[in-house]
This record gives structure tokens, C-alpha cells and sequence, in this order.
């Protein structure tokens, strides 16, 4: 479980999270939504100890973060950020192989670790292309390589802004299904970032709603997809039909 | 790596002349010199190039070269012609490293207090800080004797002819001590070249990385540009070329290559400047020639792209 607890951050005079605590629920899917600005990229970037909080604590379980070396870190959360691109020649295989950093460090990799690279690329069904520079793939291909390293990394806490970036219906579809699975049959703890609702509202188990830096709905997924809720987060006005016993939005107009 | 092997066999036992007993040892140590440079120019530049996520930098852009240039400038300035009866080289030496490094370590230390290192700013100030040495030491190179500055001159161009035994004795250890240091952190470099996030993610101390590493380039740097000059314009045409031919990411074998590139490249200009050109010019003038054709080409081919 990770608890955030009264945490800041500003840039300047620009408060991005404002004494922002929450909890998020071990084993399951936990989707940030809000409009652009509201401080969810942020929120990640600081519980993965990639951007410093000004003031606040978070804990993994029970251990503060900043009490963790960073070796031991990544092993326990991985995190992957909107866009990703290198300018090194790499093979989609070698990518992956990164993953696994954080348990080998750069050593020579021992059969497990080959094992769990094979997974994740027959899990983001890269393997035709497995030999292929990434700076030749296109950018739904590349999206799921880089996904394809998170889920060799293995960790228990996964934290990804965005991952349907740049990906077609099908792999959006397909990447909402993975994340499910590892929370259900892996017992991981996934917490996403997403702007299409109506992914959220079908695929995560909770949802957290952000606006102008701090947690202002967060529950479980049918109490917070409600047209006067979303109307509030995100200025529009929402329909919000039941089909198959899940919600969905009607928000063009 | 054989054809690096062949020049220095080729720089060591051709155009013997008349007395091979005088000349071979003499060379010997022009050749464990210029390996040595090569070696941590290659090693510098890499990895400097992998921490700034940028690959047409090198650590002069830090203002290294300048305080070099300075202080060289200074003492003329101060001591006009007789410069070198009151210095001696090793005593220039040792206090051009000394400097250097100085240089290096305020720099590091004043913007390393602050929790978040940021690289650029700390490349920004190291360029401003550069130009300012620059225009001091136009200024006081204006206003000497046009034969004092003859004298300076002399330390601006890269020169292997005169290198002093001694200093290479404790160059070599200090470098070789720093390489090993270096190449204990080439894994983490490699995760680094994908950028900092993910460098961070799987687990890299990233602020540790970044200082260690930065006070490994300002070592061979201060101490490869007291040995022979100003080289540093070497670093972005060995670390290119070494990311052209060699078909890895992994800094263990893009820093061999630079290494051996700059091998290549020093020992075949030196022989050029030794026996075609009749010492006529300088070897920091031919790698700059060279250097700026691989440029132009570089940048015609991308163009093409």
C-alpha cells in the first residue's frame, strides 16, 4: 500500500499539489483523472522519488520513501513517464533487457532474467519485432516496448502517466486488460494516469479525482463515475449510462 | 584495436635514422603518453556526453581549457620573457592542475548544495565562467610584449615533443587510478544513456552518479591539458567516430572505441607532423583540420536523412 501523506510541492509561487494526502489500495487498479494541470504527472513523479516534495511524507507499506536506497527502490516500484524516447541505438530486446537492472546491475543475465525478458515481450507481442531499433518502431510499437521494460522490472507497485499514449484502440484496450491482470492474478498494486474516461471507468477498480493539486473525490470506481461529480472535475456536462453493469460517459456535445 | 597496435608500431620503428638506441626510448614515451591522453579523452568526452544527454559536447565547454590558458597567459604576463627562468615546468604543472581542478571542484560544490543538480545550469555557468577567463585572457595577452606572447603561444597548441618523464610518472598513475574508478560505474552509465527518469526508475543513484563522474572527467582533463595543451576539440570527433563504427550502447565498448580512435588519430598526426610535415605545424592544427572535415560531413549526411 502506498499512503501520501500532506504532501507539497510548488513550482515558484505555483502550488502544483497543495497538502495532497491519499491511500492507494494494494492489489488493485487505481486510475488518476483531471483536467491538464491539476498536478497528476507531479503526484507520480513524487511518489517515484523522481521529482522532490517540498514538504510531506510517503510511505510504502510502512517505510518512508526517502528511507529507501534507490537500488532497493527499484525493485519494489517502477514508474514510466508520458513520453519516452532515446537517441542511443537500441534493440527492442535490449530495452527490455534494462528491466532487469535493478536486480542484476548491468551483470551478465542469469536464465531467470532472460525468462521474465521473454514474457514481456510475448506480453506486448514484440517478439516479431524484438530485433528491430526502437528509433525505427512507430510510436504505438515503442510505447509498448517501453512498457514491455516495466513489466520486466517486476515490482510490486506499478506507476505509469499515460500509457495509452500514442496507442491504437486495440493495444489501449489490450495494455487496460494487462494492467488488470497483474493486479488480480499478481496481486500488483497499478496506479495510472488516464485522460479517456470511459478506459477508466471500465478497467480500474478505484478512481481519484484531482483538481487544482489536491485528491478531491477518491473511491471506488461507481461512486465517483456520476455526472455531478465529473461535472465538477472536468467543466462539462456528463450522461452516464449503465450498459452490462458498467458506466459509461456521454460527454460530446 | 589492430589498426591502432599497427601506427604504433609503425610511429615507433619507422625513420629510425641513425642512432635507434637514442631515439627508441624517447619515443616510448611519446607513445605511453599519447595512449594515455587518448585513453581519458576518450573516457572524458563519453561519458561526459552521456550525462549531458548531448553528443556534440566535450568537458572544455566547463571553462577547463580557459583556466588553463589563463594562468598560462598570467605568468608571462607577470614574469614577461624570463617566465621560464623562474618556472619550472613542473611547478607549472602542478599548479595548472591544482587550478583546473580547483576550478572544477568550487564549481561542482557551489551548485551540488543545492538538492537538485540540475547539468545544464551547471554547464552554463562553467560557459560563462569560460568566456570571461577567454576575454581576461585576451585582455592581458593584448597588452604584453608581442614576443611574450610567442612565449604563450607555444602552451596553446597540443604539443607531444617535449613531454617531461617525471610528470608522466604521476599523470599516468593518477589516470590509470581514475579510469579504474570510471570503469566501475560504466553499468550505470548505460542505464543513464536512456535518460534520467529511467535512469532513476531502475533504481540508479542519479546525484551520486553525475558528481562521481563529473569529478573523474575534471581529473583527466585538468591533468591530459596540463600535460600537452588544449586537446579537448579531440573529444567530439573520437567519442563520434566511436558511436559511428562501434555498434553498441554499452559505454565499455564506445569508450574503448573513442580510446582507440584517439590512439589512432594522435599517433598517425604526430607521425604526419614529424616526417611529412617536418614539424612544420602542430598536431593540434591537423586534428582540427580533421575534425572540422568530419564535421562538415556529418552534417551533410544528416542533412540527407
Amino acid at each position: 500500500m502506498i499512503t501520501v501523506k500532506k504532501v507539497n510541492k510548488r513550482y515558484g509561487e505555483f502550488r502544483v499539489l497543495d497538502d495532497l494526502s491519499i491511500s492507494f489500495p494494494k492489489g488493485k487498479v487505481t486510475s488518476l483523472i483531471g483536467g491538464n494541470g491539476t498536478g497528476k504527472s507531479t503526484l507520480l513523479g513524487v511518489v517515484s522519488k523522481l521529482l522532490n516534495k517540498d514538504s510531506g511524507n510517503v510511505f510504502v507499506v510502512d517505510q518512508d520513501i526517502s528511507d529507501i536506497s534507490s537500488k532497493e527502490f527499484a525493485t519494489r516500484l517502477s514508474f514510466l513517464k508520458q513520453s519516452n524516447h532515446t537517441h542511443i541505438r537500441l534493440k527492442v530486446r535490449e530495452l527490455v533487457c534494462f528491466g532487469r537492472f535493478p536486480y542484476n546491475r548491468g551483470k551478465r543475465m542469469c536464465s531467470e532474467d532472460c525468462c521474465i525478458v521473454d514474457r514481456a515481450l510475448n506480453f506486448m507481442e514484440l517478439e516479431d519485432i524484438a530485433d528491430k531499433y526502437i528509433d525505427e518502431l512507430s510510436g504505438g510499437q515503442r510505447q509498448r516496448a517501453y512498457l514491455a521494460m516495466v513489466l520486466a522490472q517486476d515490482t510490486e507497485y506499478v506507476l505509469l502517466d499515460e500509457p495509452l499514449n500514442n496507442l491504437d484502440m486495440k493495444y489501449s484496450v489490450q495494455i487496460m486488460r494487462t494492467l488488470q491482470k497483474l493486479a488480480k492474478e499478481f496481486g500488483k498494486t497499478v496506479i495510472i494516469i488516464v485522460h479517456d474516461i470511459n478506459i477508466a471507468a471500465y478497467y480500474s477498480d478505484y478512481i481519484a479525482a484531482l483538481k487544482d493539486g489536491a485528491i478531491k473525490y477518491f473511491g471506488k470506481t461507481e461512486e465517483i463515475i456520476k455526472p455531478e461529480i465529473l461535472k465538477e472535475i472536468f467543466g462539462l456536462d456528463f450522461e452516464v449510462i449503465q450498459r452490462n453493469g458498467k458506466p459509461v460517459c456521454l460527454y460530446y456535445n | 584495436m589492430g589498426l591502432a597496435i599497427l601506427v604504433i608500431l609503425v610511429y615507433m620503428f619507422t625513420m629510425l635514422g641513425t642512432r635507434p638506441d637514442y631515439v627508441l626510448p624517447r619515443r616510448a614515451i611519446k607513445v605511453a603518453a599519447m595512449v594515455l591522453i587518448a585513453c581519458s579523452v576518450g573516457y572524458s568526452s563519453v561519458v561526459f556526453q552521456t550525462i549531458t544527454n548531448n553528443r556534440i559536447l566535450t568537458p572544455s565547454i566547463m571553462g577547463f581549457e580557459s583556466v588553463y590558458i589563463l594562468f598560462q597567459s598570467f605568468i608571462v604576463f607577470l614574469y614577461g620573457d624570463a617566465t621560464f627562468q623562474v618556472i619550472q615546468s613542473q611547478e607549472n604543472f602542478v599548479f595548472s592542475v591544482l587550478l583546473m581542478f580547483g576550478f572544477a571542484l568550487i564549481l561542482y560544490f557551489t551548485m551540488f548544495r543545492k538538492e537538485n543538480v540540475n547539468v545544464y545550469f551547471l554547464l552554463l555557468v562553467g560557459l560563462i565562467l569560460g568566456s570571461i577567463f577567454g576575454s581576461m585572457t585576451s585582455f592581458m595577452q593584448m597588452i604584453i610584449d608581442p614576443n611574450e606572447f610567442s612565449v604563450i603561444q607555444k602552451s596553446l597548441f597540443a604539443s607531444f615533443n617535449n613531454i617531461n618523464t617525471e610528470l608522466l610518472g604521476i599523470s599516468a598513475i593518477t589516470l590509470i587510478i581514475s579510469l579504474l574508478i570510471g570503469s566501475r560505474l560504466l553499468h550505470n552509465l548505460d542505464v543513464l544513456s536512456l535518460g534520467k527518469e529511467h535512469a532513476i526508475n531502475l533504481g540508479v543513484n542519479y546525484q551520486r552518479l553525475v558528481q562521481v563522474s563529473l569529478l573523474i572527467i575534471a581529473v583527466q582533463v585538468s591533468i591530459s591539458t596540463a600535460l600537452v595543451g588544449p586537446i579537448t576539440f579531440l573529444g567530439i570527433l573520437i567519442a563520434n567516430l566511436s558511436y559511428e563504427f562501434i555498434p553498441s550502447y554499452k559505454h565499455r565498448h564506445t569508450i574503448l572505441g573513442a580510446s582507440l580512435m584517439g590512439i589512432l588519430l594522435i599517433i598517425g598526426g604526430q607521425y604526419l607532423v614529424e616526417h611529412v610535415f617536418n614539424m612544420g605545424t602542430t598536431i593540434s592544427i591537423l586534428i582540427n583540420f580533421v575534425g572540422g572535415l568530419y564535421f562538415i560531413i556529418l552534417l551533410l549526411k544528416s542533412r540527407k536523412i
